[in-house]
């Protein structure tokens, strides 16, 4: 594994993995979300099973934050590695003449999204293990939805959550296609599987984009 | 026409270069952007100045040897062309025009406009072959039945002429289109099956010494490529590599 991920193509490769591993998670994640506009008892009931689930917990969370953290660490060793392979610059350089806005800015777009996520633990995750370990609530499978709505009573918090999924959304446009030509897929059902990635990278941010404004505007 | 030309000057490898200004009058629609470099030049000799210095060989597009970022983009804005292919009618009177070498840690500057490109000549050493018993018995390559497709894209990943475009273009200097062109060309063909595994391999592992970038699939090298080398190529050696790397 040390040999393998030391060649360019392998943490090409390893970096459409772990990517493709983070775009699936979303769609869980919006999944259960987009609960909690319909109804609270049913939003309440997949966060306590997702919170408390053996599996889930032991399993499924160190390989996502496993998954996050490989991703965001190998994108800047890349960055740096590729800042360092154009050691003089040119005094013009026409990216756009050649390359989408979103490819070439993967490290900005990501840079938003992890300062997101930044917020984002601030805002959950950290509460959360305050709740469970340090505070040590007993279990109470009706707290999520009230905690969770409460946090988009903010303007300010929702309108960050809005510029960042902007940025995801510009992210996995390029991101979600991207990984599978560095897997190696690129062949007559390239064409409708790009298509397929578009879709997926608008619709999913926008998905959350719309859960937040709806609960802050429930909130008024 | 009358231009204004943004030159790169640099006298040699270590030395520190900048942009210098020319002003060139007389330049015709049919002129090539080499012949209009030799304008400038002639003027300059005449005049007892050191002409620019900028590769060329074939001036018809087959060699790789010309090179030039022309107004930040490699062989200029036109698409499927070499810098010697290009033609000033591309051009409009009284623009300003930039000159710079193409651009990699891994293309260091010799002087002026020309750099050097032996890195690609070192992947090519490390893997961009197939050995053929050469002693009197070889065996016609005819012989043995190709599939067309495979064929035809072995030979279009054969047109790589090595010119360096793909890794000026891209924002990351990374010479995976030029790497995967002549990876294909033999991993396509029965006749490079037997040397398959340990060739990408090697020419990744050489790729990557030369200092090169990483690929992120930005596909700046397909477009401004002069030979229309598609990223296919790129697809086709991830898997070759991940394929050859799992055998060990
Ligand atoms: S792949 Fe295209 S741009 Fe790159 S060296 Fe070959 S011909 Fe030039
Ligand atoms: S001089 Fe040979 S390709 Fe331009």
């Amino acid at each position: 594994m040390g040999g393998l991920i030391q060649s360019s193509t392998a943490r090409k490769f390893a970096m459409a993995i772990s990517g493709l591993f983070l775009i699936l998670f979303l769609a869980q994640h919006l999944t259960i979300n987009l609960t909690s506009v319909i109804s609270a008892d049913l939003f309440n009931e997949l966060s306590h099973f997702m919170g408390t689930n053996f599996l889930v917990q032991a399993l499924l969370q160190p390989v996502l934050i496993f998954g996050v953290v490989f991703h965001f660490v190998m994108g800047f060793i890349l960055e740096i590695r590729n800042r360092n392979a154009r050691d003089v610059g040119y005094v013009k350089f026409k990216g756009s003449a050649n390359s989408s806005w979103m490819s070439r800015n993967m490290i900005y777009s990501g840079l938003v999204i992890l300062a997101f996520l930044a917020l984002h633990f601030y805002d959950f995750w950290v509460p959360e293990l305050v709740h469970k370990y340090v505070q040590s609530h007993p279990e109470d499978p009706t707290r999520y939805y009230a905690e969770t709505v409460a946090k988009f009573e903010s303007p300010i918090r929702t309108l960050l959550y809005v510029i960042s999924f902007i940025f995801l959304m510009l992210h996995l446009l390029h991101g979600f296609a991207s990984s599978f030509q560095s897997i190696g897929f690129n062949n007559k059902y390239s064409k409708g599987l790009q298509g397929f990635t578009k879709a997926y990278a608008v619709i999913v941010p926008l998905g959350f984009i719309f859960i937040a404004i709806f609960h802050y505007i429930n909130s008024l | 026409m009358k231009l204004t030309l943004k030159i790169w000057r640099q006298e040699s490898a270590n030395a520190k270069g900048k942009m210098v200004d020319y002003q060139i009058d007389g330049v015709e629609g049919d002129m090539s952007f080499l012949e209009m470099l030799d304008v400038l030049n002639e003027d300059l000799v005449a005049k007892g100045e050191e002409p620019v210095e900028f590769d060329h060989d074939c001036r018809e597009g087959i060699c790789g040897s010309c090179s030039l970022q022309i107004n930040g983009e490699p062989h200029g804005p036109d698409k499927l062309i070499t810098t010697c292919q290009l033609h000033m009618r591309s051009f409009n009177d009284g623009d300003t025009i930039y000159i710079e070498p193409f651009r990699a840690k891994a293309f260091p500057v010799i002087k002026d406009l020309i750099v050097d490109r032996t890195s690609f000549d070192r992947i090519q050493h490390a893997g961009g072959y197939v050995s053929v018993n050469t002693s009197g018995n070889t065996i016609d390559a005819n012989s043995i039945p190709v599939n067309k497709h495979d064929a035809d894209d072995s030979f279009n990943a054969a047109t790589c002429i090595g010119c360096g475009a793909c890794v000026a273009a891209c924002k990351n200097a990374s010479a995976m289109l030029f790497t995967s062109a002549k990876v294909s060309q033999y991993a396509l063909l029965p006749q490079g099956q037997v040397e398959a595994t340990e060739r990408v391999q090697a020419m990744v592992r050489q790729m990557d010494e030369e200092g090169f970038g990483n690929c992120s699939n930005t596909g700046a090298c397909e477009i401004e490529c002069p030979k229309g080398i598609s990223l296919e190529n790129i697809a086709r050696m991830n898997r070759e590599y991940m394929a050859a790397t799992s055998k060990g």
